[in-house]
């Protein structure tokens, strides 16, 4: 049986072996032309001239396009058509795409990209939260709010009443293949290689930049070096830029972004400023809380208005809150237009009431878990006995979010139980007083902390999926899905998944590059839907041609279907059985199609995200982490010493990539939170565009000791072999670095610390000096 | 023995082959003889400027090897380098191709194949250390070399590999797996190779003007040709190229200057010739100044380590360079020549102002001396990442007691000015007082005099100010015996 075994990522072999092709290591066809974009070096302005004769003469130019040679659509925004591939005039942030340099080599395209004369008249840029909100400049009229119960009142009566307002920064996803396309112009339509998440929307603005219909394009991934949401939509301009000079020069051309071209033109994880006013009774039970939301989105709508209403979905995350008020403000800003990054604006949610519980603790002097348990939605109760709920949460008869969806899979209580335990939490606390008791100039901190995410697209229809299989007479099976592979392992578990459908061995299963010629009008591969999505329409189609061979040897055999059974590679019908193979040419010589579609909608979803109210999510993943870290308070220097996680996966399809994704999210996180700086100059230039000046995390920054489990658990609905989706959950879970921080500066004096994220060495100092102000 | 299927790398392109190329003396293309994978490979550079990660991937049609920086801070394009010193990983993103002359290459292409791969490759697919895959040829390169050198640190053998996946821990899982297992035969060969090879195929002579053997051809070069480039381990030469897209210029390459290479000691003084690595460095100062040494495993990565040299470093001028402020607080004196004739000064006197040094037209660093031993030598850097980050500031404080007082204080900081710079009124305050942390918290603010630090994209300059101070503190602690080292606590 495939389902559960720890095997490795179907490309391991290749990868090790410097075998696995990206985009650009796919060999060319000779006259391949390779593009760079000349880009803006300001931040928001008008172009007044444009001179690009000294590009067009430039060593190995071929050709050089501004928006006037744009034939058809000069766009390559998701959402809204307000993302130009050049700029037609107007500048909107430094780094912008004015012009397409075509030339023999990638160095030459580069150089020459660089000797455009532009002059600008340059208007004020608006590139700070401040800046927006003076302006007036957003997105949609006005805030967005939801709201349930009376917060402002619940606040005003409770007992205690906290207050508070934090920034986290941006993040760069770093995907260490950086953005690339291949166009390769065919007789009569165009052929695109993308690293890309959302192979069918390349599709969709390469077809509307040439004028074609959608059948005349083909896009084709068949890895990525790593997306995180930073290839959900940043990867249209390098696809349809290709296409678009494909078809100007009758050549394949092929365009890679340099790291800090790359870095400079796309977009980032949103930065948050969360405002927070809540409202505790004696007990430390939540009477209501309020916030603001305040998202930079940069310059276009991009993912912007899904990515904040994520936001708002997690405000909540294990807690239940019975007044809750939030105001999301979404600020266009003359920045590179922020974007889907793994979490998609649940992390800033989610650790905005984490903030609000740490604070509460503080001020209320609660220990802060048992502040959080006190507060956690009820137990739905199972395998593991629930904790002791307030009485006031398990009174009620159903317990809701505040928009209005019904948790009825909560498990953070047994969870959060056995967590406590395998981490010795308590005797670790008391040890780590002592210790800093003995130590002056470092300090070390403990949190645990937990995490809810609601797992499906909130655009509702996005919540569907298609698959192709196709089983050969020697029977080897392969098998098409909507889904990308970016490095999470999804071939490799939907290859399991179809293996466990014959009863075959996985190596017997390949999962092809992903093609909009044979699995048309995917969603992207985000959400953490690849596997629960793809996974059931791969199952629906093998399913199809199984019983279409079951029901050809039943027949035979004179037997009912159901009693034929595929499994170990062979399979049985009635007294006798044959190898899988064998079943297949049987059914092959008796005209039997071996080939199916699948299909798979996602049901019982029902939202409406401006009232905010309804179910928007099949179900939720559920994890925590107990991380420890210590700091140097003379310096703000920091580290991770010890993570311990128990991460439900449901019935997890395969553990060891399961593993994966947890311990690479939670690294990922604790970057985000911890070393990972974003820069721009007050002139709107980011100026950490490299890893020598952004720094994401190294080896030696993992925690030493790191102890991942999986919760023993099963998906209470109907999902792919009932397991969970794991892609996002795991990257919150490191708030509990940020909160171990706090708890290390806490050590440092009595009041509250306020630390800022990222957690940089200069903003623990400044926390630790807050925490002792005399 | 393989030569080039096809000509030299954009030599019709018009991508590289800009004017100022660099040619032999005769004006010739350069002529280079290295090994790839084992093979004697000998190229005419049309551009000495190309990369060797280029050279691979385009030319040679080896696309193993990844590109995702094109600065040596990611890895992802980690090959083997041997000679005579051994055999190191190193960035072929920012190796020129003539650095590869005499040597030998080795990628992935050339460590393990599917029917007999390399252990660590073994251990990486059975511990499921890849994900996206990106990264991994270049840990598999990094992790290679560290096996076949019997380095068991395997944090600090990928502190110039990032992966943005995994989170690290499968892939020092496979690290750990892997150690025990035999160093394949294969990894082995170069070292062999890279001495017997020239004796069948002598180095081409054409390339001497480019690869002085000796400081005095040297000398005699850079006095007729002053405005040569000088390629030492070229790690921020090679961003010139790579990310300013400048042609490289008239320039020799010194890793064949066996004596610039030197490290002696005599009459209580270490000698450091311009050319020695930062790794071969690191690796003679563990005994005698086990805090700079300590520094130096901070310094970069060990594939910018391995080539970047001393005299680099030095010469480079950056105000966030981490060797100079050690060497200043040690009192290095730096050895200038020009033709025949040399000059000695005190290193923080060679810096004038933002990158600009006392190094007169034709003249070279030739070597740098300090003492052999400084007991109260500390030096603290402090960056947003612990691994392969440029400082926001580095400390190095080095003061001697006499009969309980503070006979000599030497203290330098980088990050703090436009120059590596001494803090001298700290230090004369400091003259005649007891060692202890009273005197040196009520003394710290004195900094204030020596420096006005600015803020960056680093730190902010209230932050530089602060936590310099701090520094002193820390020092007094240090030397007190009190915990003080983050990376020593354990959980």
């Amino acid at each position: 049986m495939s389902i559960g075994a720890p095997l490795p990522h179907e490309s391991a072999a290749l990868h090790v072996l410097g075998q696995a092709r990206y985009i650009d290591d796919i060999p060319t066809p000779a006259g391949t032309l390779h593009l760079a974009f000349g880009l803006s070096g300001i931040a928001h302005g008008t172009i007044s001239r444009i001179d690009l004769g000294a590009v067009r003469a430039a060593p190995g130019v071929v050709a050089v396009l501004t928006a006037a040679d744009l034939a058809f659509a000069n766009d390559v925004g998701p959402a809204m058509p307000d993302e130009p591939l050049l700029a037609t005039g107007m500048v909107h942030y430094a780094g912008q795409p004015l012009f397409l340099v075509v030339a023999q080599s990638h160095l030459a395209a580069r150089k020459a990209a660089r000797l455009g004369a532009i002059d600008y008249a340059e208007l004020p840029a608006i590139l700070t939260i401040d800046q927006a909100l003076a302006a007036g400049s957003r997105y949609e009229r006005g805030p967005l709010v939801w709201a349930s119960g009376d917060a402002g009142a619940a606040i005003g009566a409770a007992a205690h009443r906290i207050e508070g307002v934090f920034e986290t920064g941006a993040q760069e996803h770093f995907y260490l293949e950086g953005q690339a396309a291949l166009a390769l112009p065919g007789e009569d339509g165009m052929v695109v290689h993308a690293s890309s998440q959302h192979p069918s929307e390349v599709q969709h603005k390469v077809a509307a930049a040439l004028g074609v219909p959608l059948h005349a394009v083909r896009i084709e991934v068949r890895r990525m070096g790593g997306g995180f949401g930073g290839k959900e939509s940043q990867g249209n301009a390098l696809a349809v830029a290709c296409a678009v000079a494909a078809r100007a020069t009758g050549r394949p051309c092929k365009m890679r972004y340099d790291r800090d071209d790359d870095m400079a033109i796309t977009g980032k994880r949103h930065d948050f400023r969360i405002s927070y006013r809540a409202g505790f009774d004696a007990d430390g039970r939540i009477a209501g809380v309020e916030f603001s939301h305040f998202v930079r989105c940069g310059w276009s709508q991009d993912l912007s208005l899904p990515v904040a209403d994520r936001a708002m979905l997690h405000a909540d995350n294990a807690y239940c809150i019975p007044a809750m008020r939030i105001e999301s403000h979404r600020l266009r800003t003359h920045t590179q237009s922020a974007t889907a990054f793994r979490g998609f604006g649940g992390p800033q949610g989610m650790i905005g009431i984490e903030r609000v519980m740490e604070h509460a603790a503080h001020q209320l002097g609660i220990d802060p878990l048992e502040l959080r348990r006190r507060n956690f939605y009820a137990e739905a109760g199972g395998a593991s006995a629930p904790p002791s709920p307030p009485e006031g949460i398990s009174a009620k008869k159903t317990q809701c979010t505040h928009y209005g969806q019904e948790v009825v899979d909560f498990e953070l209580g047994a969870i959060v139980a056995e967590l406590e335990r395998t981490a010795d939490l308590a005797s670790r606390q008391r040890e780590i007083a002592a210790w800093n008791r003995r130590n002056r100039s470092l300090k070390r901190g403990i949190a645990l902390t937990p995490v809810k995410f609601g797992i499906s697209f909130t655009l509702t229809h996005l919540n569907q999926a298609g698959a192709l299989v196709q089983v050969y007479t020697d029977g080897s099976v392969g098998l098409s899905h909507g889904g990308t592979e970016m490095g999470q392992g999804l071939h490799r578990k939907i290859g399991q998944v179809a293996a466990a459908a014959f009863g075959i061995d996985v190596a017997a299963v390949r999962v092809e590059a992903t093609d909009t010629g044979k699995v048309p009008n995917t969603s992207a591969t985000a959400a953490s839907s690849g596997t629960d999505l793809n996974g059931m329409a791969v199952q629906a189609a093998c399913d199809t041609i199984r019983a279409r061979i079951a029901a050809h040897l039943a027949a035979g055999a004179g037997l009912d279907p159901k009693e034929v059974h595929f499994e170990a590679g062979r399979v049985f019908a009635g007294a006798s059985d044959m190898a899988f193979a064998e079943a297949v040419a049987a059914a092959y010589q008796a005209r039997v199609s071996l080939s199916a579609t699948g299909f798979y909608a996602t049901p019982e979803l029902d939202w409406d995200r401006v009232a905010g109210r309804g179910r928007p999510f099949y179900y939720f993943a559920y994890g925590a982490a107990v991380t420890e870290v210590v700091i140097d308070t003379l310096t703000g220097e920091n580290r991770i010493l010890r993570a311990d996680i128990v991460h439900d996966a449901g019935a997890s399809l395969n553990p060891a990539i399961d593993i994966g994704q947890i311990e690479g999210g939670y690294v990922q996180g604790a970057g985000w939170l911890t070393t990972e700086e974003l820069v721009w100059d007050e002139a709107g230039r980011l100026l950490t565009h490299a890893p020598s000046t952004y720094k994401i995390p190294a080896a030696s920054d993992r925690p030493g000791v790191f102890n991942v489990a999986l919760w023993p658990g099963r998906n209470r609905v109907a999902s792919i072999h009932r397991s969970k989706a794991v892609g996002e959950p795991p990257l919150m879970l490191a708030i509990s670095v940020h909160q171990a921080l706090g708890a290390a500066c806490a050590a440092c004096g009595p009041h509250w610390h306020g630390l800022a994220a990222p957690a940089t060495p200069e903003a623990v100092l400044a926390a630790v000096a807050r925490a002792g102000r005399a | 023995m393989t030569e080039p299927a096809r000509p030299p790398l954009y030599a019709a392109s018009g991508g590289g082959a800009d004017a100022g190329m660099a040619k032999t003396a005769a004006g010739e293309p350069m002529q280079i003889t290295f090994l790839l994978n084992g093979e004697t490979t000998t190229l005419e550079l049309a551009d000495p400027g190309t990369t060797v990660l280029d050279w691979l991937r385009e030319e040679r049609g080896l696309t193993g090897s990844k590109e995702a920086c094109r600065e040596g801070d990611c890895g992802a394009c980690t090959v083997l380098l041997t000679d005579a010193a051994g055999s190191h990983a190193i960035n072929a993103c920012i190796t020129l191709m003539p650095q590869l002359h005499g040597k030998a290459l080795r990628t992935i292409e050339g460590i393990g194949t599917a029917a007999s791969p390399h252990p660590v490759q073994t251990a990486l697919i059975d511990l499921h250390g890849s994900q996206c895959g990106f990264c991994t040829p270049g840990i598999a390169m990094a992790l290679a070399a560290a096996h076949l050198n019997g380095e068991s640190d395997h944090d600090e053998a990928l502190a110039g590999n990032l992966c943005r996946c995994t989170g690290y821990a499968p892939i020092i899982r496979a690290a750990e797996a892997a150690a025990a297992a035999p160093v394949p035969d294969r990894m082995r060969e170069d070292a062999v190779l890279v001495h017997s090879a020239w004796a069948e195929h002598p180095l081409a002579e054409g390339a001497a003007g480019c690869f002085p053997e000796t400081a005095d051809a040297l000398a005699a070069w850079l006095l007729a040709h002053p405005q040569t480039v000088l390629v030492a381990g070229g790690t921020d030469l090679g961003l010139g190229i790579t990310k300013a897209l400048k042609p490289l210029g008239e320039a020799v390459f010194l890793h064949r200057c066996a004596d610039l290479q030197t490290i002696t000691e005599a009459g209580g003084l270490m000698r450091i010739g311009a050319a020695v690595s930062i790794a071969a460095l690191a690796a003679a100062l563990a005994g005698p100044h086990p805090a700079f040494a300590a520094l130096l495993k901070r310094f970069a990565s060990p594939q910018i380590r391995a080539m970047a040299t001393l005299g680099g470093n030095i010469a480079n001028g950056s105000p966030i360079a981490d060797a100079p402020p050690a060497l200043i607080a040690l009192g290095a004196r730096l050895q200038l020549r020009r033709g025949a004739a040399r000059r000695e000064m005190p290193l923080e006197d060679f810096y004038l102002g933002y990158r600009s040094q006392d190094r007169a037209a034709g003249e070279f660093i030739e070597a740098v001396s300090f003492p052999a031993r400084a007991p109260g030598l500390r030096v603290y850097k402090l960056s947003k990442r612990h691994d392969q980050d440029i400082s926001a500031l580095t400390a190095a404080f080095n003061l001697t007691e006499k009969a309980g007082r503070i006979s000599a204080a030497r203290i330098a900081f980088g990050g703090m000015a436009a120059v590596p710079k001494r803090a001298r009124a700290l230090e004369a305050a400091l003259i005649g007082r007891r060692l202890e942390e009273a005197t040196l918290a009520t003394l710290a603010p004195l900094l204030a005099q020596d420096f006005a630090p600015i803020s960056d994209l680093r730190a902010s300059a209230a932050y530089r100010m602060q936590a310099a101070q701090n520094l002193v503190i820390r020092y007094a602690r240090d030397l007190a015996g009190e915990a003080v080292q983050l990376r020593a606590v354990a959980p």
